[in-house]
């Protein structure tokens, strides 16, 4: 009877977890479209010089591994400061940082790996360093770059979940409601719906990834 | 066109400093292709490099049309220099097209104009358009994508072209067909070209000048019939190899060796013509030709003397006749191949034109070392 009752909560509240759901999504995305601005510049920049390099990798290396909760309790006084210590924007600014690493990795690493005998045709023939970014190099990196983005993605949905705590909204109400109140129908309704979440958006992205990839590219 | 004066590069590594280029001296002129040879690692690649400031010179001058390159803005001298790397390096996210118009599209051509450009030249190296514009790199061959690499270069017309090794990643047998392509190409197009090679033979086919290098230093930069009977030292003998003499064959023309001014017969000619005819001239065979003054076949001195009637009771077919536009050792393999020491030599119409014998090949060639 318990599964029924289950299915029955999720039923009566279609509005209300299609309202989470773009609550989350826009957490999500708006955090990763900033990160992608943020972080596919910083990964180009840094191929410039190892040393430099090594060093960003190695800090965004280090904020990964702060749990989200103790980075939402740092976030809190900061942003009190400007009104701002929960909701939306604490949560965007997570979301942000978790997502450098594997943006500005995955960058570095693409572009880091164009074969050296095309950038050197491409200078040969007298490309400026930004004909070649934007005609040979992005290019060829997007795969990789895209990859990157997935992993941000599907990594900070579940980052977002816990991201309710701190009263962002989002799918993850369901479930610091579901533990509060021991509801289980609400604590499933937010896991199910979090985890199909994950699943529909890496295989969006992944059909994006192949889209954006140049033709000749693709294997 | 080209002129190199004191071009020196030293790199300065970790385990020491290497000089790549060594006070090098020379000059390239207008329309000519001068191929760089030499052992791994003597500084052709860097040497080339230096003239399209992919590399930066330590000392010396590179001047081009009697400008010195410092004076250009590097992205503006490139644009202006075909630059065709080892490893061909066509862009793999652009098509075949889009590759070829790289340059001129830089340099703000008509998009119409170098569309039809592109078509052109792919047709240029047998490459059909209708099938090849659209494609991406990787859906051609290793022999076609050279092709591309070429003629990509070639795109903006630049008077001026660097060829590191061009045609060093495909099999014989296409490089071959290539270099022929490409030497055609060169005939109507005029470039004044720098071409690397390690290939002896390459360097003796495709070359006006060929410059030979170690470690950094020219050796010596002569044509190439020149470098085969002359090489300067024993270096350079060891380099261009023992049968050097044999590389001169595909040098020297049939035309050049043949003696002009021989005398014909015609198979109604009476035989004591021909035994005339071949004492003038002092040579023991005569050819006979036919209305149209084609060789047909020949007589020799011993079966004529003394005998009566028309050429046509006593002469013998001719086994084979040689273009004279020909090089030697296709009528060297002719003569072997057909067992004789002498061939008749035709014009570009097929007419009789004059006769190669195997003493004036050994002679022609054996005069230079005499010198
Ligand atoms: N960027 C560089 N830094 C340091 N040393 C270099 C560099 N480029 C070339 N060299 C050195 O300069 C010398 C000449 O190199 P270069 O590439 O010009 O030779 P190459 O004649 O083209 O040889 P190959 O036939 O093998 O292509 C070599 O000893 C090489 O190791
Ligand atoms: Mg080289």
């Amino acid at each position: 009877m318990r599964r029924l009752e289950i299915l029955q909560y999720m039923i009566d509240n279609l509005g209300l977890i299609g309202e989470r759901t773009l609550q989350h999504v826009s957490i999500v995305s708006v955090a990763v479209g900033l990160a992608i601005l943020t972080g596919v510049p910083i990964g180009i920049a840094i191929t410039r010089n190892r040393q430099v390099a090594d060093a960003v990798l190695y800090v965004a290396s280090i904020i990964i591994t702060v749990p989200s909760i103790a980075l939402f309790g740092l976030m809190i006084p900061i942003l009190s400061t400007i009104g701002q210590g929960i909701g939306y924007l604490p949560a965007v600014i997570a979301v942000l940082l978790y997502s450098q690493l594997p943006i500005i990795r995955n960058t570095y690493t693409a572009i880091n790996n164009v074969d050296p005998a095309l950038r050197e045709a491409a200078r040969g023939m007298g490309m400026t360093p930004g004909q070649r970014l934007r005609q040979v190099e992005i290019p060829l990196a997007i795969p990789v770059i895209m990859a990157g983005v997935r992993t941000a993605v599907v990594m900070n949905i579940g980052v977002t979940a816990i991201a309710a705590y701190i009263g962002a909204g989002g799918l993850g109400a369901f479930i610091s409601a579901g533990i509060a109140d021991t509801d289980v129908r609400q604590l499933v309704t937010g896991a199910v719906s979090v985890s199909i979440l994950a699943i529909i958006a890496d295989f969006f992205l992944l059909w994006l990834q192949g889209r954006l990839t140049p033709l000749g590219v693709k294997t | 066109m080209i002129k190199l004066e004191k071009l020196t590069k030293i790199f300065d590594t970790p385990g020491g400093t290497i000089t790549a280029v060594d006070h090098v001296d020379m000059e390239v002129g207008e329309g000519e292709i001068c191929v760089l040879l030499g052992p791994s690692g003597c500084g052709k690649t860097t040497n080339l490099k230096m003239i399209n400031r992919l590399v930066v010179p330590t000392s010396g001058k590179i001047f081009i049309d009697g400008k010195d390159t410092d004076d250009y803005d590097p992205v503006e001298l490139r644009r202006n220099i075909g630059y065709v790397i080892q490893q061909i390096g066509l862009f793999p996210n652009k098509t075949i097209e889009e590759n070829i118009c790289i340059v001129p599209d830089m340099l703000g051509w008509d998009r119409k104009k170098s569309r039809a450009r592109a078509a052109e030249l792919l047709e240029l190296v047998a490459l059909d358009p209708a099938l090849f514009l659209t494609r991406f790199p990787k859906e051609l061959s290793g022999g076609q994508q050279q092709r591309v690499g070429v003629i990509r270069a070639l795109a903006a017309d630049p008077p001026v072209m660097l060829m590191d090794e061009p045609f060093g990643a495909i099999d014989p047998i296409n490089r071959e067909v290539i270099q022929d392509e490409f030497l055609k190409m060169q005939q109507t197009l005029r470039k004044t070209i720098m071409f690397v090679s390690h290939d002896i033979d390459e360097a003796v086919k495709m070359a006006d000048k060929v410059a030979i290098f170690r470690d950094g230093k020219l050796e010596q930069c002569s044509s190439p019939d020149d470098l085969l009977a002359h090489p300067a030292n024993s270096f350079i003998a060891d380099f261009v190899g023992g049968d050097r003499t044999l590389k001169r064959l595909r040098l020297v023309k049939v035309s050049e060796a043949m003696s002009k001014g021989a005398p014909s017969v015609t198979a109604e000619s009476p035989v004591a013509d021909a035994v005339k005819a071949m004492e003038d001239h002092g040579h023991a065979n005569v050819v006979m030709v036919d209305e149209r003054k084609r060789p047909r076949g020949f007589v020799h001195m011993n079966d004529v003397r003394d005998k009566k009637g028309p050429v046509s009771d006593h002469y013998e077919a001719l086994e084979a006749t040689v273009d004279a536009r020909e090089d030697l050792r296709t009528a060297v393999s002719l003569m072997f191949s057909n067992d004789v020491t002498w061939l008749a030599c035709t014009d570009a119409d097929g007419k009789y034109a004059g006769y190669i014998t195997q003493r004036g090949i050994t002679h022609l060639l054996g005069e230079t070392y005499n010198q």
